[in-house]
């Protein structure tokens, strides 16, 4: 008997974490059908073209699990992009250093893009605008300011070495003669450099590194337990003194600064700036955070789930392109693995522990 | 120990308004070390509003709050909780999403150092705990490690209970702490109220059901209209005098002078 509840309760478990050997199994098939997919590059490329989804998706799962939602991240991707590069032009253009210009351009976008997270909060903390409702508006204002900003045209010819750094790895690997950080060993003949295996790329660094520290927060600290908390009962975090007005500003202040993140990993993977860069993506996000096993009720949530949520979606689409289906299709399969992820919640029971 | 004829709490003439509504008319009211009080009366008698005064969430317009015979300021519920006032709500505001430890420590998580370095919760420490306060009630959880979601009302009282406890309550508002739940449940819940009692912690409870006021109550103060009307000793009175004060068909012993 007790036997049996154990073997149900692992059968559960097991369930509970179908994301897992959903994505294995995805790489699997395409490993098998498709041309180099379970290749170094081709899995490092998964993770590049995750890189919005991924940032986006992290932020989102804070607010969700407060039990909100924050559209607007989709366009205040665009609008730091534009921030970030126009910057990075403008000053370059009054002559200063390249170094100076790129991190000014970065650092100015990662501000600035606190701001819609401010004021979505405030909307939704303080004058009890529902969130859907605030952040769609926030979601049309930051796609115009971004589009005067540039001035209606892509952002470009920025400082070359933004290309250097956005397509630039970790480590390369030269088997049994080189290996060097940062940066390619030099006086490379072309044989050398068609050998040459690059490993982790900068943009996937910065992207993990962030997801890395904010789900430590969620998953380790007050702070995540109070995010928690406001998502399962608001009136209980209150009541337990927790300041659940500053805390939401918080939680889309974090939502805006990953939006804006995203916005200058797009600046560094593409050299350009454009009001729309990550518009495309908002749904995708959402979607990501549902399959990772957030409820958009509110309560429920993990960092880790949400990023597996997000390489499906980008394993998924480099799947499709590797086996040159066309990428429509894309749409169809996420539709169908999202319902799947809101019905296998909605019919597995609640796992009960065992007495310790 | 505290002499048993000084009152822990004691409130005097205290009125609250909302607009042209007194919910609460000049109501004086004392509670002892160890005693229960039942807080009686029919809906909008203004029970409610004279508990969110005490534990901070409504301000008095007028009166005074003493704890231990010396005024307090309760500004704020957190207020309230540093004196030692602790109210378990009907809705009893637990996150149900939260583990039966962690709703325990909501708000006044425990923490330790990661790295020594950053600031991480502490959850070996809460477990026990938790788990040390439950034993001292005598309260059965399947695991701490279970979600709200999880238990049945009786347990989910006795988490709200429990967390008071543990913060130190010395002195317990509870507001209609069987209203939800089942016989054998009901049962548990009040064995749990007189344990409580037992070891010291003084108990106002507010409850429609007459019965499980008169078996646990050792006194009860009635409200009418915002108004103190009567005070009994439970084991000198019976619930059909008492069903009479509430609804009015009985006069109140300070009718005259409210009226006058």
């Amino acid at each position: 008997m007790i036997g049996n509840q154990k073997a149900r309760h692992i059968f559960l478990s097991l369930i509970r974490r179908w994301i897992f050997f959903f994505f294995a199994a995805e790489i699997v098939f395409f490993s098998i059908t498709g041309t180099n997919y379970f290749s170094l590059k081709n899995l490092q490329n998964i993770l590049l073209a995750s890189t919005t989804v991924l940032l986006l998706a992290t932020g989102e799962t804070f607010v969700i699990i407060t039990g909100g939602i924050d559209l607007s991240v989709g366009f205040v991707v665009g609008l730091s992009s534009v921030v970030c590069a126009k910057v990075m032009v403008d000053l370059e253009a009054a002559g200063l250093s390249q170094t100076l210009s790129i991190s000014s351009g970065i650092i100015a976008a990662l501000i600035l893009g606190l701001l819609p997270g401010l004021v979505n909060g405030l909307l939704v903390a303080n004058f009890r605008v529902p969130p859907f409702v605030a952040t769609f508006g926030m979601y049309g204002i930051a796609y115009g300011s971004a589009e005067i900003i540039c001035n209606n045209v892509p952002v470009h010819n920025l400082p070359t070495s933004v290309a250097s750094m956005g397509h630039g790895y970790l480590f390369y690997w030269l088997p049994g003669k080189a290996f060097t950080f940062l940066s390619k060993p030099e006086n490379l003949t072309r044989m050398e450099l068609k050998d040459l295996i690059s490993i982790i790329p900068n943009v996937t660094m910065i992207t993990f590194l962030a997801i890395g520290v904010f789900a430590f927060i969620l998953a380790k600290t007050k702070f995540g337990q109070h995010t928690y908390a406001i998502g399962g009962c608001t009136t209980a975090a209150e009541r337990a003194g927790v300041n659940v007005k500053n805390h939401l500003i918080k939680v889309y202040m974090i939502s805006s600064f990953f939006a804006s993140l995203a916005g200058v990993m797009y600046v560094l993977r593409f050299i350009t700036g454009r009001a729309p860069a990550g518009s495309a993506r908002l749904l995708d996000a959402v979607v990501a955070v549902v399959i990772g096993g957030a409820s958009l009720y509110g309560g429920t949530g993990t960092i880790l789930g949400t990023v597996i949520g997000a390489l499906i979606i980008g394993a998924l689409e480099i799947g499709l392109v590797n086996l040159a289906i066309p990428t429509y299709n894309l749409h169809i399969a996420v539709g169908c693995i999202l319902i799947l992820a809101v019905l296998v919640d909605q019919f597995s029971p609640e796992l009960v522990h065992r007495e310790d | 120990m505290v002499d048993k004829k000084e009152p822990l709490l004691e409130v005097k003439r205290i009125t609250k308004k909302f607009g042209g509504l007194t919910a609460v008319d000049n109501m004086d009211m004392q509670i002892f070390p160890g005693e229960v009080v039942g807080l009686l009366g029919d809906n909008g008698a203004g029970k409610s509003t004279l508990i969110k005064v005490i534990s901070g969430v409504y301000h008095a317009d007028a009166g005074e709050i003493f704890f231990k015979g010396k005024p307090v300021r309760i500004g704020n519920p957190m207020e309230a909780l540093k004196i030692g006032i602790e109210t378990i709500y009907q809705d009893l505001a637990l996150a149900e999403n939260l583990n039966v430890y962690s709703n325990i420590f909501l708000g006044r998580e425990m923490l330790k150092k990661f790295l020594g370095l950053i600031k991480v919760l502490d959850h070996e420490y809460m477990l026990n705990e938790s788990k040390k306060v439950l034993d001292q009630l005598e309260i059965e959880v399947p695991s701490l490690r279970n979600k709200i979601r999880t238990l049945s009302g009786g347990q989910r009282q006795a988490v709200a209970i429990s967390r008071s406890i543990y913060w130190d309550a010395k002195f317990l508002i509870m507001d209609e702490p069987t209203a939800a739940l089942g016989v054998v449940e009901q049962k548990k819940v009040l064995d749990l109220v007189r344990k409580l009692s037992s070891q010291g912690v003084p108990i106002i409870i507010i409850s429609h059901q007459l019965h499980d006021v008169f078996s646990v109550a050792d006194r009860l103060v009635i409200m009418r209209r915002g108004k103190k009307i009567a005070e009994r000793i439970t084991a000198k009175t019976t619930p059909d005098e008492v069903v009479g004060l509430i609804v009015g068909t009985l006069p109140g012993d300070y009718d005259n002078i409210n009226n006058n």
